[in-house]
């Protein structure tokens, strides 16, 4: 072979190799959806979660409790294959690029509310090889139990560990068993889903209706006049890992 | 042309009845997984990807190796790796039936796989995996019977293949670059976030194929007939050897871009792989062993005396497959998953029903290896 032509086969080569077409950026294409007559609606849902008021009730975890029951979520006994929708975890664990040597006070070992950050750019929908993991266009980030294969590509993309698998069939860990959502099968991935099945019907989610402290602020990050655009304006809020570009739709309301 | 798998010694049958009774196993523990789930892993929730998309990882790259031969001689015309390609291509057609069925394994709703083709998503890097990976097997399926034919008629392989041996060159050089970015476009996962993760994927793609390829023909050569020849050992050890030292050498740009950073999430999975990280030190002692055995067969294989010389050769070869299986079989995985999202440390061990399962897959490919290589040397051997 002539070196021409080898040269011009590499140059093909590394191009077929290097290449990386327009669609592959970050930017997903949301997907369009008609609400029913009734429903709550916004351009982009988003939670503010007021972690003052929260931590004045240690012991309380009724959303985690309203969530759960709502959803079918099953109480998996080993812990390594758990399958939670909002948890609670620590400062440190929660915010793991924040550690500040000096400051062991404020933050130090606080629980904070986890769940799904409904993120502007979510990775999980970008690596979803079947589009079961897609974003509606009101932000949130949904999932089709039915076409998920199971693959879990979506689980290594988030950086923010809200996603569950079910290791094995679920059904007989479920507590009380709610028939109004449907249950999974073993083999498919699960995280929150902001109650979409409940903004249907015109009603906040579950977590948010269950907090009698009023610490869950659900609303349109897009509407100036609505409440969480308000309090995100007038108070010190932080998201979780900022710096990954993922932009969650959860603020933690800190100051 | 396949009659000529059927005939054979006992010990080619024994070895058959061997991989056969190892892939019975791996079937029978499959059946049991897949009626009570990937629960019977030690995958969890935080390693959510284990020892299957490991296997899988490694694989590519062995099936991609297979244009290490089919290069130099297309491409650069080197006579004597002429009677090699088929035995490239047969290695790789053996390698992707592996990958497949590891992907396959590792799903959660195996009846649902064809997902993939009725709803493609051309944002996933996996549906790129899937075209590259099949298109893969087509063309050396393509290219290998071809000159298998070729050989068998006495005549050279048709023209019309031409273009599809072309094509597979670069082809090889996609397969494993899709699978490294499979992990390298991934937010948060530090280990894996990094641009030479294709670069040192084919680097150690390209000495452990070619190891198991060399060992595979110095067996070839001691039941048959048919001799690879010197010179063409030669080539390849060398080959073996650059692509292990680029190897060596991406990782050290690793390790200095991590720990002269300082950055934390960089060094952790580093730090957690080689000296254990808040107490865990699961893989301490395999991370020292892959890669003391990639530095001994460096020397080996970088001094001529003991390249040139067979039994320093193979041992070589056969520490440096293992070396580099460990690095990228194991330790690429969990160390992409170690520490989690939550800075937390969950360790990983694999089952005993997953690593039949695994074992079972390894003995399929070895055994659709046999069979290939069996007709391509009787048919050699009737033309000798
Ligand atoms: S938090 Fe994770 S699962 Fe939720 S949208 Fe973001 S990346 Fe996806
Ligand atoms: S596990 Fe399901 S939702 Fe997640 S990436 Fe795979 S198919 Fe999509």
């Amino acid at each position: 072979m002539k070196r021409r032509k080898f040269l011009k086969l590499a140059g093909i080569s590394a191009a077929v190799a290097g290449g990386v077409p327009s669609f592959l950026l970050r930017e997903v294409k949301a997907r369009s959806y008609t609400p029913p007559p009734g429903a709550l609606t916004a351009r982009r849902w988003g939670m503010a979660i007021d972690m003052k008021k929260c931590w004045e009730h240690p012991e309380c975890n009724d959303c985690i409790k309203a969530c759960h029951a709502a959803h079918n979520v099953p109480e998996i006994p080993e812990k390594k294959k758990e399958i939670k929708w909002i948890w609670k975890d620590e400062f440190e664990h929660v915010f793991p690029e924040q550690p500040n040597e000096f400051n062991n006070i404020v933050f130090e070992h606080k629980p904070f509310i986890l769940l799904c950050n409904h993120c502007k750019h979510p990775p999980c929908v970008r690596v979803c090889p079947t589009k079961a993991t897609f974003k509606r266009e009101d932000g949130i980030v949904m999932m089709d139990f039915h076409r998920c294969i199971g693959c879990r590509f979506c689980m290594a993309a988030c950086p923010f560990g809200a996603r569950s698998f079910n290791w094995v069939d679920p059904r007989p860990y479920i507590q009380e068993f709610n028939p109004e959502f449907p249950t999974r099968m073993k083999g498919v991935v699960e995280k929150c889903l902001f109650c979409y099945e409940r903004l249907e019907k015109g009603q906040l989610p579950a977590c948010v209706e269950a907090c009698k402290h009023k610490a869950l602020i659900f609303g349109d990050l897009e509407d100036e006049n609505s409440e969480i655009s308000r309090i995100l304006k007038e108070r010190f809020s932080i998201r979780r890992k900022a710096e990954l570009g993922t932009e969650p739709s959860i603020f933690y309301l800190i100051g | 042309m396949f009659e000529k798998a059927l005939k054979g010694s006992r010990k080619y049958w024994l070895w058959l009845g061997f991989l056969g009774t190892l892939i019975l196993i791996g079937f029978l523990a499959f059946l049991a997984q897949l009626q009570y789930g990937l629960g019977i892993t030690g995958m969890s929730r935080d390693v959510s990807w284990g020892f299957y998309v490991a296997q899988f990882t490694f694989l590519v790259g062995v099936a991609a190796s297979g244009v290490m031969v089919v290069l130099p001689y297309y491409l650069h015309n080197h006579k004597v790796f002429g009677p090699l390609t088929i035995f490239g291509e047969f290695l790789a057609i053996a390698a992707v039936i592996m990958c497949l069925l590891f992907i396959i394994v590792d799903i959660g709703q195996t009846p649902r796989l064809f997902n993939v083709l009725l709803h493609p998503t051309p944002n996933s890097m996996l549906f790129y995996d899937m075209i590259v990976l099949n298109g893969y097997l087509a063309l050396n399926v393509i290219c290998g019977w071809a000159a298998l034919h070729g050989e068998y008629k006495g005549t050279k392989y048709p023209n019309w293949v031409k273009p599809f041996i072309y094509l597979s060159i670069p082809w090889a050089f996609s397969i494993h670059t899709v699978t490294a970015f499979l992990y390298a476009g991934l937010p948060g996962r530090h280990f894996w976030l990094t641009a030479v993760m294709a670069p040192r994927f084919l680097a150690s793609a390209f000495c452990s194929g070619p190891a198991l390829l060399l060992l595979a023909l110095l067996i070839v050569k001691k039941v048959s007939k048919f001799d690879p020849g010197q010179k063409a050992i030669d080539t390849l050890s060398k080959i073996i050897t650059y692509a292990l030292l680029a190897n060596i050498f991406l990782f050290a740009c690793e390790l200095f871009t991590a720990f002269y950073s300082n950055i934390p999430g960089h060094m952790y999975p580093i730090i957690y792989l080689f000296k254990g990280l808040h107490g865990h030190n699961e893989w301490v002692i395999f991370m020292w062993t892959a890669w003391l055995f990639m530095l001994i067969a460096a020397i080996l294989l970088v001094i001529p005396h003991t390249r040139k010389n067979i039994n320093t050769l193979a041992f070589a070869c056969v520490i440096l497959f293992i070396g580099a299986w460990i690095d990228k079989g194991i330790g690429l995985l969990t160390g992409g998953f170690t520490p989690t999202p939550f800075e937390t440390i969950t360790p990983y061990r694999p089952t005993i029903p997953e690593l039949l399962i695994s074992i079972g897959i390894w003995a399929t490919g070895f055994l659709i290896m046999t069979v290939l290589f069996k007709i391509a040397i009787t048919v050699k051997e009737a033309r000798a």
